[in-house]
């Protein structure tokens, strides 16, 4: 098995399985030089104070009356925003591109925290169907369930549910971490094409259905295996990877992670090469 | 896209229509084609109670023909006159708006396939329930458009089911509006979010078994698959469980009979459903904000899995 401390790279990389993982980094290096952030301006950001604390009640406002007043208070550089009485509102924090520590004491309906690059959020309840919906970076943590399409098209960051999750976690995703503490639906990994999903509890039928690439951890039962989803070894690399990212994500600490499923796609569906339009061009 | 809402006290009666009012409405923006209440209510369980249309709202957005009120009346006449050859007695009369219906019965109704065929010979008349208990009202609009105009606020029972209309497979119409009562069966209801993809086949078979359909929308025939279970000697949840099979598409419905109201979900957990349960309440809805409506405080909700199928009692 591979050792962490000793090996290479690259090799660490495949030998988790999670090889196309290594292009994020290219991407980056590419596209986002320190010597050329005068070229980006990254609109509707703000620079925030995290010592800067607020509170929000949302009772009676709409979700764009609500959305509007963060980025308000974002504007007047709060950095901690505290949420009351969301009770379940649609497309509540959706949109928020600089870094910021959102609390929301309750829960969110559909749409909740969708299109979000850097906040760190956390949600005292539960969230309805589509949560962080092409969440890019930043990480959400939800202490209750959450509702069908969890993490739907993820590119990055860490999503976290320490309940049950409905089903089609996780579709579309391509990059990033899921983490749910209890079950999930069915299609869960849905056409998945990278980043990686951790499941301490059942899995629903048809898991990893479709998916082009990226990695499935499962501590419980499988309902069954979609097209092409088929089982691959748990390397020790991989368990210690586990271990620190349930750590880190505060949910299944003591967790044995030695008889979690490993499930990576049989790439028997698909024919095409793992660079994204903008990484190709990059590379010609 | 359709929205779905339900609720039942357990060990107590409380004011139902208000509440699937609250709820309904919080779900407009899923549809308000037309909205439909199956409220059970705190009867004597005496006499049956008989909603029925003797017509269609013809209103802004229907779909429907105009008829001249002169024909309602005419309708409800042969109705009168059909009941009173069946040796049923009319206790109380309400004609909530010229083409709605309310009556209630004494009659020792052994067969309601038979009684129901009767009255529904009469063209233009439709049951929309018979029940003990049950009173299914639906129409044209919003839940609360609705509810105003039937006076539903002010119901008190112990569970109900209720639906926001966005039409999609029919017409916009009171007919084709749930919730669909399970003929020919006493205080059966039933409504649902998706669509049956397998609609004539099991239309063609069930007809032929005796079943009637009153409209062309596809979730009439999920009421009519469970009567027809249940005429067999299944119990409602073993119906229900083979729905799963039976039907084919996407599907959330719930259905509720005198004492108690179910769930089930398709296999592929296309529609959503959120559900709160405790030990005095069930509520759910096919969004939170329904059950918020109700319940104001933080409370712990979930969605139901996919094929997965709940039955409660009152």
């Amino acid at each position: 098995m591979a050792n962490l401390k000793t090996v290479s790279k690259k090799s660490k990389a495949q030998s988790m399985g999670m090889h196309t993982e290594v292009l994020t980094g290219r991407t980056q290096q590419k596209f986002f030089n320190p010597d050329e952030a005068e070229n980006f301006y990254y609109f509707g950001t703000y620079d925030v104070d995290f010592n800067k604390r607020t509170e929000l009640d949302v009772k009676d406002m709409t979700a764009p009356e609500a959305n509007k007043e963060i980025d308000n208070l974002m504007s007047q550089g709060y950095g901690t925003i505290v949420i009351k009485n969301p009770q379940g509102k649609h497309s509540l924090g959706v949109g928020i591109l600089n870094k910021l520590n959102l609390i929301f004491e309750g829960s969110l309906g559909y749409f909740g925290m969708g299109s979000c690059d850097g906040p760190i959020v956390r949600i005292n309840g539960r969230v309805g169907w589509s949560c962080a919906e092409n969440l890019m970076a930043g990480k959400v943590v939800i202490e209750k369930n959450a509702g069908s399409c969890f993490g739907a098209a993820i590119r990055g960051g860490d999503l976290i549910c320490k309940g049950s999750v409905g089903a089609r976690t996780g579709i579309d995703m391509k990059g990033g971490t899921i983490i749910i503490g209890g079950d999930a639906g069915a299609f869960t990994g849905f056409m998945m094409q990278r980043g990686r999903i951790i499941i301490l509890g059942d899995v629903g039928i048809n898991l990893g259905d479709s998916m082009y690439d990226g990695t499935i951890f499962v501590g419980g039962e499988i309902g069954s295996y979609g097209s092409d989803a088929v089982d691959a070894e748990l390397t020790s690399s991989d368990q210690d990877w586990l271990k620190r990212k349930l750590k880190v994500a505060e949910i299944g600490e003591n967790f044995d992670v030695s008889k979690m499923k490993k499930i990576v796609a049989g790439k028997k569906l698909w024919n095409y090469d793992n660079l994204e339009p903008t990484e190709k061009k990059g590379a010609i | 896209m359709c929205g779905i809402a339900g609720l039942i006290h357990r060990g107590k009666s409380s004011n139902v229509g208000s509440e699937l009012q609250g709820m309904l409405q919080a779900l407009k923006h899923r549809g308000e084609d037309s909205t439909g209440y199956a409220l059970y209510g705190d009867t004597d369980g005496k006499n049956f109670i008989m909603r029925f249309k003797v017509g269609e709202n013809v209103g802004e957005g229907s779909s429907s023909i105009m008829e001249d009120v002169s024909v309602y009346d005419e309708r409800k006449k042969v109705v009168d006159q059909t009941l009173a050859e069946m040796g049923a007695k009319v206790i109380k009369e309400e004609r909530t708006l010229p083409y709605s219906l309310r009556y209630e019965i004494d009659y020792d109704v052994k067969d309601l396939l038979e009684f129901s065929q009767r009255i529904e010979s009469i063209p233009g008349v439709e049951i929309l329930s018979m029940g003990k208990s049950l009173e299914v009202i639906k129409d044209l609009g919003n839940a609360k458009m609705v509810c105003d105009r039937y006076s539903l606020d002010k119901v008190v029972g112990t569970h109900a089911i209720g639906h926001a209309r966005m039409a999609t497979e029919s017409g916009v119409d009171i007919k084709s509006a749930h919730p669909f009562w399970g003929y020919p069966f006493s205080d059966v209801s039933v409504v649902h979010n998706g669509q049956l993809t397998n609609y004539w086949n099991n239309r063609r078979v069930l007809e032929n078994k005796g079943m009637r359909f009153m409209s062309e929308c596809d979730s009439e025939l999920i009421a009519v698959y469970l009567a027809e279970k249940m005429r067999d000697g299944a119990t409602l949840e073993e119906g229900m469980k083979a729905s799963l099979t039976g039907l084919d598409g996407v599907f959330t419905y719930f259905v509720a009979t005198k004492d108690s109201l179910g769930m089930a979900k398709d296999t592929m957990a296309a529609k959503p459903l959120v559900l709160y349960e405790s030990d005095d309440l069930v509520a759910m809805g096919s969004e939170e904000i329904a059950i918020r409506s109700v319940l104001p405080q933080e409370i712990d909700t979930y969605d139901p899995f996919d094929g997965e199928v709940k039955v409660w009692q009152i």
